[in-house]
């Protein structure tokens, strides 16, 4: 391994680094000679409210920054026959045997409760996700796999309206928008906790 | 056994695909004796990988051989090669100019080793069987994909940091690079690894078994350089980091790990990320399950709270089968190790002396000692470990050993420097329950058995039978 002096850069070696006004503080232990890295840069440059709303699509549990829009179990049933079907099945159960795809188990949405304690657990959005904006979140950033980011927030509302109505999480008459939908109480919403390892092992 | 007379090169690949289809049968005593022989021959002089040495009789000929042999015509080379011409006396012609690879070298035409994808082509694994060293190349790393392999223009890509900070700002690849950088190397795992494996011997090679963890010399900009330009508010607890890819992939990720070693890396074994890896830059957090270290990252937010985004709930999460709980933000990947020779499906040619050597790793910090075991855990003995033993990277370890001829199971067991070891199958089960879909078993690092039959074959077995 290199020593500290074998790590000193040659003057001509400073020289340069000074010139190029890059200096760090994570190196100054190393070049304590040298005057210091500054402690903040000038790189890069301010992001714009226009430029940073272009991209910040993530919804927290508390349903903070959903768009405006609204959708039912009837709309979303003809988004999901269109748009989800092929892959999720017409009885959300997941398609098996398709190419390049999960496994059907692991493309189903509904079913499932009460087998998390078990060897051979059903997980779904009904068994298992926590929170309702999370399926939100995940459908308008990477749904539907044949064309990510295409629907609309009155589409994303219904689809999800109908796999939570499916799931019977929700009442197949209600109205999922920024404020119903962060209020859908999601069935396995306390079956989370910490990670405690390292495990003590017997 | 297969021999080679003739030039063509359709004639001289016939065999070897038949001895890939022999691998794991039994041989003759004969064929043994004469395998002995031609591995020995063949064993450092000629261009076959190990692979080819101990995969089989027929192989070890026609790998052997054919190195040996002229070759003709423009048969295809493996990914990675170019296919030259071989004379039959190097040294009576001059070889070829350099500059005719166009500058940018490729490996030997003779070597073939490849990432192995998973049937839905979501994940490639590492040949760890024929990996030397601790550096994975990086055509070799391997990958996990949410929404494929995105093809960005480096020109255009931008990273946004922004969210509980005091002045948002957007990074060019040009602009990250200006930037004080580190070098570290690290290894990387993905959280599913070994999983399918926790309640049988599921796959045949090690490369399948535990091929999903690789390690790389990282250079980039510690994200603490950013967000000390930025400034933090009060209240910043947790970052959010998204990929550009068509998952737009997305983890939340606690602010002490980005104010302490996380990095925004752009280079990878001395050059630009691979494409697969996240070109042209990545989050790198040491140690943690590899999915969180989003890759093509695009935006970091700074929030008070983690977003519960689907990769850390629906995915990513270990389900407690005992209790039906499931643990969240399971980070850290805990000490293992795996031998990587012999491993599964090589065939050792016979009795004698052998190098038994492999990779050890630990989220947490530098291995301690790994030890081997040729009786099934019965017995453990010290392994030499490889100058330098560096903290979250992968260490080498190697332990000679005489192999008599009889049934064996080699394990190693790897301690890292916090005191913690690798449990065995039956402590992780009772610890978290069994599960039989066994990809969902995150976090898997027990230790792993290799029997070696009477006829040198090696196969993956599980300690529960």
């Amino acid at each position: 391994m290199c020593t500290r002096s074998a790590d000193r850069p040659t003057s001509r070696q400073m020289a340069g680094v000074l010139t190029a006004s890059v200096l760090s503080l994570l190196a100054a232990q190393a070049v304590a000679h040298a005057q210091g890295y500054p402690t903040r840069f000038e790189f890069g440059s301010p992001a714009t409210e226009q430029e940073i709303s272009a991209v910040a699509i993530a919804i927290p549990a508390d349903g903070a920054g959903l768009p405006p829009g609204s959708g039912d179990y009837a709309r979303g049933k003809a988004v999901y026959e269109t748009q989800c079907a092929a892959c999720h099945g017409t009885d959300l159960m997941g398609m098996a045997g398709l190419p390049n795809m999960p496994a059907g188990a692991q493309l189903r949405l509904i079913g499932g409760r009460g087998t998390l304690a078990s060897k051979n657990p059903v997980m779904t959005v009904e068994s298992y996700w926590p929170y309702a904006t999370t399926l939100f979140d995940y459908v308008r950033r990477a749904m539907p796999f044949a064309s990510p980011g295409s629907l609309t927030a009155d589409e994303i509302y219904a689809v999800s309206a109908y796999i939570l109505a499916e799931a019977k999480i929700i009442d197949k008459s209600m109205v999922l928008d920024s404020q119903t939908l962060p209020r859908v109480e999601m069935p396995n919403r306390h079956g989370f906790v910490p990670d405690p390892r390292p495990e003590m092992f017997k | 056994m297969s021999t080679i007379d003739s030039e063509r090169d359709d004639e001289k690949t016939a065999p070897i695909e038949e001895a890939l289809g022999r691998i794991g049968e039994r041989i003759s005593e004969a064929e043994a004796a004469s395998e002995i022989c031609e591995c020995r021959q063949g064993m450092f002089a000629l261009a076959a990988t190990r692979r080819q040495l101990f995969g089989g009789a027929g192989l070890v000929a026609a790998a052997g051989m054919t190195a040996m042999m002229p070759r003709t015509g423009a048969a295809k080379a493996p990914p990675g090669a170019v296919e030259y011409p071989v004379p039959a006396d190097s040294t009576k012609e001059q070889g070829r100019m350099m500059g005719e690879d166009g500058g940018y070298g490729a490996r030997s035409q003779f070597e073939s080793e490849v990432r192995w994808a998973n049937p839905t082509r979501t994940a490639s694994f590492t040949p760890l069987q024929n990996g030397y060293g601790v550096i994975t190349p990086s055509g070799l790393h391997y990958e996990r994909h949410h929404g494929g392999i995105p093809n960005i223009d480096p020109a255009r890509h931008r990273l946004v940091l922004h969210g509980l900070v005091d002045r948002p700002m957007k990074y060019s690849l040009a602009d990250l690079k200006r930037f004080p950088t580190v070098s570290r190397t690290y290894f990387m795992e993905c959280s599913g690894t070994t999983g399918s494996e926790i309640m049988k011997a599921r796959e045949p090679t090690v490369q399948r078994t535990h091929g999903l963890v690789s390690t790389s010399e990282w250079t980039g900009v510690p994200l603490s350089t950013l967000l000390r330009q930025t400034g933090l508010k009060p209240g910043a607890a947790w970052v959010l980091a998204e990929g550009a890819d068509a998952a737009v992939m997305t983890r939340s990720v606690p602010i002490d790990k980005c104010l302490s070693d996380a990095l925004v890396v752009f280079a990878q074994n001395g050059e630009a990320i691979r494409p697969e890896q996240g070109y042209p830059m990545r989050l790198f957090l040491p140690g943690w399950e590899g999915n969180i270290s989003i890759k093509w990252l695009r935006r970091l937010e700074v929030s008070d709270k983690p977003y519960y985004t689907r990769e850390e709930t629906s995915k990513y999460t270990d389900l407690i089968t005992k209790t039906g709980k499931a643990r969240m933000f399971t980070f850290t990947m805990e000490a293992k190790s795996v031998i990587t020779f012999p491993s599964g499906e090589m065939k050792l040619p016979g009795a004698g002396f052998y190098e038994i050597t492999g990779l050890a790793w630990s989220g947490r910090g530098k291995i301690a000692h790994v030890e081997v075991s040729s009786d099934g855990g019965k017995n453990w003995s010290l392994a030499a470990l490889q100058d330098p033993v560096l903290p979250i990277c992968q260490t080498r370890f190697r332990f000679p050993w005489i192999w008599d001829g009889t049934p064996a199971i080699i394990q190693s067991r790897a301690t890292d420097e916090t005191g913690y070891s690798q449990p065995t199958h039956q402590q992780l089960i009772e610890e978290r329950g069994p599960l039989e879909s066994g990809s969902l078993f995150y976090h898997m690092n027990a230790i792993q058995s290799w029997a070696i039959e009477p006829d040198g074959s090696v196969k993956n077995v599980h300690p529960l039978g």
